[in-house]
Formats: C-alpha cells, sequence, structure tokens
C-alpha cells in the first residue's frame, strides 16, 4: 500500500481535446468522479473499504480514490488475476475491497478468479468491470466486454448490476454496504449522460419502470437506458404506448417486473451493450419462457458478432443502440 | 494410533500463545513433531480407505510441514478457527487437504468424527479444502496458482485492520509453471510483505511426470530471490531445521522481504514404493498394501509390499 505517484485530484491546465492528453481527458470525464466519491462516502460512514486497480487508476478515475485515501488504494500493476485473487484475500479480513479494470479483462481473463475464490468462497469482494460493452470502441475486440453478463451471471452467489449512470453506480454503491454477497459492477466509461438525480433510490433486483405501455415495453440496463429513455418519449410523443423498464439488476433478476410489463404489453424489447445472447436478452427470455408468458420478446444488442472498431458514438448509432436506431427499432417492430 | 490429546495449547487470555523468544527445540518437542507428522501419514490412509482413491504421495511429502506448521510455528487458538489474530495457512497444492483435516480437528475447529465421513455425501471434507465448509480452512483452493495471491491480500488487509498475523502460503512445485504466482510473488516484494511466507513443497513430481521433465523450474531459489524475496533452503522431511527455521522467520518482525522457503521432500515419503514409483499421485490401496503401509510408517520392518499400479489419473469416484 505504498502512496500513489503525484495525482491530482482535478487536472490542472488548459487541455486541447485535439491533443492526446490522456489523463487529462480521461479524469474529465463526468462519470468517473462518481465511483470515487462513493467509495470515500463508504469510508466517511465508517466502512472497511480498499480500493484496487490494475494500472488503470486515471481511466476508472480510481486515482481521486488514492489521493484522499492512500493508505486504502492498492496499486497491482499489470496483474489482474493477481489482483482478483488478492482481493479475496483481503476480504476475508473483515475489510471489504472495491477492484476495477476494464470489464473484458475482469470478465473473461480473470473469471475463474471470480468463480473460485469469490462466488464460490462467498467473500463480499466488489468487482467493478469499466467501459463495458464497445465503449472502447476503435481500441478493438480485446477491450470489448460483450460477453461479460453472461458470465458472470452463470457463476452462483454472484450479484450482477449494471447501473444506469454516475448516481445509479454511487446509489449501487452505498446499498453495497450491507449487501452480504459478492458483486459485480458493470459500468460504462464515464461520458453517458446522467439518467438520474445524484443518489436516486436504489434496490438490488429491484427494478425502476420508467414509463408503461400496452404496446411494447424496453426492457434496458446500463448505458442504454438513457437513449432508451429519449426513445420512448420520442415513440410516446407519437401516440404509441410504450413502456420502459430499468433493470440494473441483471441477477437476481426482477422476476415481478418482467412478468407485469408482459402482462400489460404485447411486445417486449430487451436492449443491452452486450451480445443479445445470455446476458439481459437472455435471462428475460428465461423469465417468459418459464412463465408462458403471451407476449413476444425481442432482444436488441449485439447481435453475436465481434464488433466493428469506431470511435463509440459512431458504433452505437451504426449498431442501432443510439436514441435514434432505438426508435427506428421499436417502430419496425410495432408497423 | 497415536494420541492427540495433548496436541493443542491452551488459550491465553492475553493472546500471547506464543512468546517472541521461543523455548528451545527440545527432543521431547522434535520428537512430538514427528509424531504429529505420522499422525498426518496415517490418517491419510484412514481417510482415503474411505474415499477410495487420494492423493497420498502429495500428502505424505508435506505431512512434516503441516506437522510443524501446526503444532510449532503458527499462533492459532483451539477451538477458535475464525480468531482474527490468528496465522493464516492456505494451499496452493489443495489436493493434500486430506492430511491437514485431521489437524484442523486436532485444533477443535470441527467435531473429529467428521473425518469419518471424509467425502462422503454431505459431508464438508472433500479432496480440495473448502473454506465455507471446512472450519479452520482459511481459504477455498482446487485451482492451481491462487493461493500466494489471496494470501498477499490477506497480509493487505490485515495491514488496515492493523492486525498482525503470518501468512502461510504451501504451494506445490508444479505450481511454479502458473503464471499468477509469479505475479504475486513481484506484488509481494513491491508490498513488503514481510509477515507472507511461501513454503514450495519441491517434492519433484507433478501428474504427468517429474516436474523438471513437463516443464522445468529452475534455478527456483534465484528466480524467488530476483523477484525480491528472501529464500531459505531446507530440507522438508527434518522437523528440527523445520522448526528452527519458522521460529527465526517469525521472530524476525523486521523483515520487509516476503520469504520463500524451499523444502526438498519426497512425494510419497515414508512408504518406500511410494517413494521409488513415479506414477503415485492418485491411488488407492488394497487392504494389504494398506498394512504394510502402516507398518512402515510406525517404523516396524515392513513386510514386502506389492507395488500397484496408481488408479487413473483423475478417477475420484
Amino acid at each position: 500500500m505504498t502512496a500513489p505517484m503525484t495525482v491530482t485530484d482535478t487536472p490542472t491546465g488548459p487541455v486541447n481535446p485535439g491533443s492526446w492528453q490522456y489523463r487529462q481527458l480521461n479524469s474529465r470525464a463526468p462519470g468517473l468522479s462518481y465511483l470515487s466519491d462513493a467509495l470515500s462516502a463508504l469510508v466517511a460512514d465508517g466502512h472497511p473499504v480498499m480500493a484496487g486497480t490494475a494500472d488503470l487508476q486515471y481511466s476508472n478515475g480510481l486515482a481521486r480514490f488514492a489521493a484522499r485515501h492512500p493508505d486504502r488504494f492498492v496499486q497491482f500493476g499489470i496483474s489482474e488475476q493477481n489482483m482478483v485473487s488478492a482481493a479475496a484475500g483481503i476480504a476475508t479480513t473483515g475489510v471489504m475491497p472495491f477492484v476495477a479494470t476494464f470489464a473484458s479483462f475482469l470478465g473473461l481473463l480473470c473469471c475463474e478468479q471470480i468463480r473460485m475464490d469469490i462466488a464460490y468462497s462467498a467473500l463480499p469482494v466488489r468487482l467493478i468491470g469499466h467501459h463495458a460493452g464497445i465503449a472502447l470502441g476503435f481500441y478493438g475486440t480485446s477491450h470489448h466486454a460483450t460477453e461479460d453478463l453472461a458470465i458472470m451471471r452463470s457463476i452462483a452467489g454472484l450479484t450482477v448490476v449494471n447501473p444506469a449512470d454516475g448516481p445509479q453506480l454511487a446509489a449501487a454503491i452505498k446499498a453495497s454496504a450491507d449487501h452480504p454477497e459478492p458483486i459485480y459492477f458493470r459500468i460504462g466509461r464515464g461520458q453517458e449522460p446522467n439518467v438520474y438525480e445524484d443518489l436516486p433510490d436504489f434496490q438490488f433486483g429491484k427494478a425502476i419502470e420508467h414509463e408503461t405501455g400496452s404496446d411494447l415495453t424496453v426492457i434496458a440496463c446500463g448505458t442504454m437506458v438513457h437513449p432508451c429513455l429519449e426513445a420512448v418519449r420520442a415513440l410516446r410523443a407519437s401516440g404509441l404506448s410504450v413502456g420502459l423498464i430499468d433493470m440494473h439488476t441483471i441477477k437476481p433478476l426482477d422476476r415481478d417486473a418482467v412478468l407485469a410489463a408482459a402482462e400489460r404489453s404485447r411486445v417486449i424489447l430487451t436492449v443491452e451493450e452486450h451480445n443479445i445472447l445470455g446476458g439481459l436478452g437472455g435471462a428475460v427470455a428465461e423469465v417468459m419462457a418459464e412463465a408462458g408468458t403471451k407476449a413476444l420478446l425481442i432482444r436488441h444488442g449485439i447481435r453475436d458478432e465481434y464488433s466493428l472498431i469506431a470511435p463509440p458514438t459512431h458504433l452505437y448509432r451504426h449498431y442501432q443502440l443510439d436514441a435514434a436506431g432505438i426508435e427506428t427499432v421499436v417502430r419496425d417492430i410495432l408497423a | 494410533m497415536p494420541t492427540t490429546a495433548t496436541a493443542a495449547p491452551a488459550p491465553d487470555p492475553m493472546g500471547a500463545e506464543r512468546t517472541l523468544m521461543p523455548a528451545p527445540l527440545t527432543p521431547e518437542t522434535i520428537a512430538h513433531l514427528e509424531e504429529r507428522a505420522r499422525h498426518v501419514r496415517l490418517e491419510t490412509i484412514r481417510l482415503i480407505a474411505i474415499a477410495k482413491v487420494g492423493h497420498y504421495s502429495s500428502t505424505f511429502s508435506c505431512a512434516e510441514l503441516f506437522a510443524t506448521l501446526y503444532y510449532d510455528a503458527m499462533r492459532l487458538r483451539h477451538g477458535e478457527p475464525r480468531w482474527p489474530d490468528r496465522d493464516r495457512f492456505l494451499m496452493g497444492k489443495g489436493h493434500a487437504a486430506v492430511g491437514l483435516y485431521p489437524l484442523l480437528a486436532d485444533w477443535g475447529f470441527f467435531p473429529k468424527e467428521l473425518l469419518d465421513g471424509y467425502t462422503r455425501l454431505g459431508n464438508p471434507l472433500g479432496d480440495h479444502p473448502d473454506m465455507t465448509k471446512v472450519p479452520g480452512v482459511d481459504f477455498s483452493s482446487g485451482s492451481i496458482g491462487h493461493a500466494l495471491s489471496a494470501g498477499l491480500g490477506m497480509v493487505m488487509g490485515g495491514r488496515m485492520m492493523n492486525r498482525r498475523f503470518d501468512v502461510y502460503v504451501m504451494l506445490g512445485d508444479g505450481e511454479m509453471q502458473e503464471g499468477q504466482v509469479w505475479e504475486a510473488a513481484m506484488a509481494a516484494a513491491h508490498q513488503k510483505a514481510g509477515n507472507l511466507i511461501a513454503i514450495v513443497d519441491r517434492n519433484g513430481y507433478q501428474l504427468d511426470g517429474q516436474v523438471d521433465e513437463v516443464m522445468g523450474i529452475e534455478p527456483l531459489a534465484g528466480k524467488w530471490r530476483a523477484f525480491g524475496w528472501e529464500v531459505h533452503e531446507v530440507d522438508g522431511h527434518d522437523v528440527a531445521a523445520l522448526a528452527t527455521l519458522f521460529r527465526r522467520l517469525k521472530q524476525d518482525r523486521t523483515r520487509e522481504k516476503p520469504a520463500c522457503i524451499i523444502a526438498r521432500t519426497l512425494k510419497g515419503k515414508g512408504v518406500g514404493y511410494m517413494e521409488r514409483e513415479a506414477g503415485w499421485h492418485l491411488g488407492y490401496l488394497a487392504p494389504e498394501d494398506e498394512a504394510a503401509a502402516i507398518a512402515e510408517i510406525m517404523g516396524q520392518p515392513a513386510s514386502p509390499a506389492i507395488p500397484r499400479e496408481a488408479a487413473a489419473q483423475g478417477d475420484a469416484r
């Protein structure tokens, strides 16, 4: 637990967006402060919290936490598996560790450490997989995570949460203080527009209903909630009866919310920044199939393929995962 | 069967189970540790007879390590498996857990009767240790290569909680082939984890044959030194040498470097035909072989044992 290198809490000096001032640009991503601030709030409340990362403290904003609490921050270097197993060891001593790295590395590279050392061992480790989905755009497939929900969801004893934005992440972290199970938090890159005001109500496994509709209900998670909300508002303004559920907890899934929506709507559309296999769409499909609902299910997301490379916003447009694209998908379904 | 009643010290209300200047290593202590190592081997034979297949030889190679750790080196409280200041023990080579369980029972961490149902449906004791099921198991294992990282995490957590305990991690020599071990080794030195002690059971064998033929790991001491560790090489069957070394390491409270003990051992130590036969990883002893093995462990003249083929690898029915 050595003190980190010189770390500034806030960027100093002018940042030229056209330049490659990576750290400063990164630390200006508005969503990044939520993670560190939520952890600091837990510390302030007397919770025995530690945080760690694997050479990504500027990407996930934990540099901010490290600067405030150098004795509670561990820099693991580029050793994700070591970090995850060590987090399990830390948790055995009564400390609640939060360890963060890119979702691709966490979900795929560290899958077995998560299963064996954390979930099977029932240790209250908090895993933060950031830049999930295709948020790392042109960095390529190695950095994309479109499988992590499917992987984490099938690990027994692990709670899987995909907050919509920074405020909901902060609320989930606050709620996690009393959550006995290990948790996987899947988050974006900190540049998503906020859906919620500061510290919204949050309960693990309790979906948030934004709108109800009889034609179609969109069930979305994570970064997709905001564009879905925009799309649903436009659809409703044009007279369609479209609902929206923020399914922030993928496991345990809010079955009641799914079944109520399937009762009331002709179509359920799941929207996720993830492969349509095994993630939110898969989880909702299981509930609907077993209950024998009459509603039709359509899964929207990455269609079992490796994403193209492009800046993230271009990718969202290409895969119809932006508001306009989602609106088109719904209109096509209801046409 | 050896007695177990006097093994564990009574709890000390001051928490000073072990002074910083340990009592001299008397012949009685050495004899006791040797007896405990025999107990590990005999119990291993007894328990594997219940499972009908098990890792005798991997457990026999570390019997003296188990005995010295649990009856001399480690700071523990009888009947208190979750005492927060206890020393921790983790096994990278989790398949030797059959030798650990009898010691945990002896420490009063769970009823000894549980041993009689080893591996049977509903019993918590399996081939690999599970911390959620077995009181006294400080960390689950089974997938090789994670334990040193987890042990390092315990050191870091203990530091934040202002608790000073030692963390012992026993690793197989085949385990040295796992990359994560070296991630943890690098991190432990960087974190100045002086209370982390890795023990490599250098018995020379892994499933597919001799370690140095499957995937060479030498120069092993040089590797650990290069990663910033203090390295000690010792005869892993000499309880006096082991106890002396563990005591010295425990007394040295100023050490910043983590310590690695390379314990030179024999796979199958204590039973001649297991020592001599490379194939002995998983196996099962027929009654006549079991009797011969017990006689040999007890130091009686062994009747000529018929070497048996090891059971098919991975056959754990």
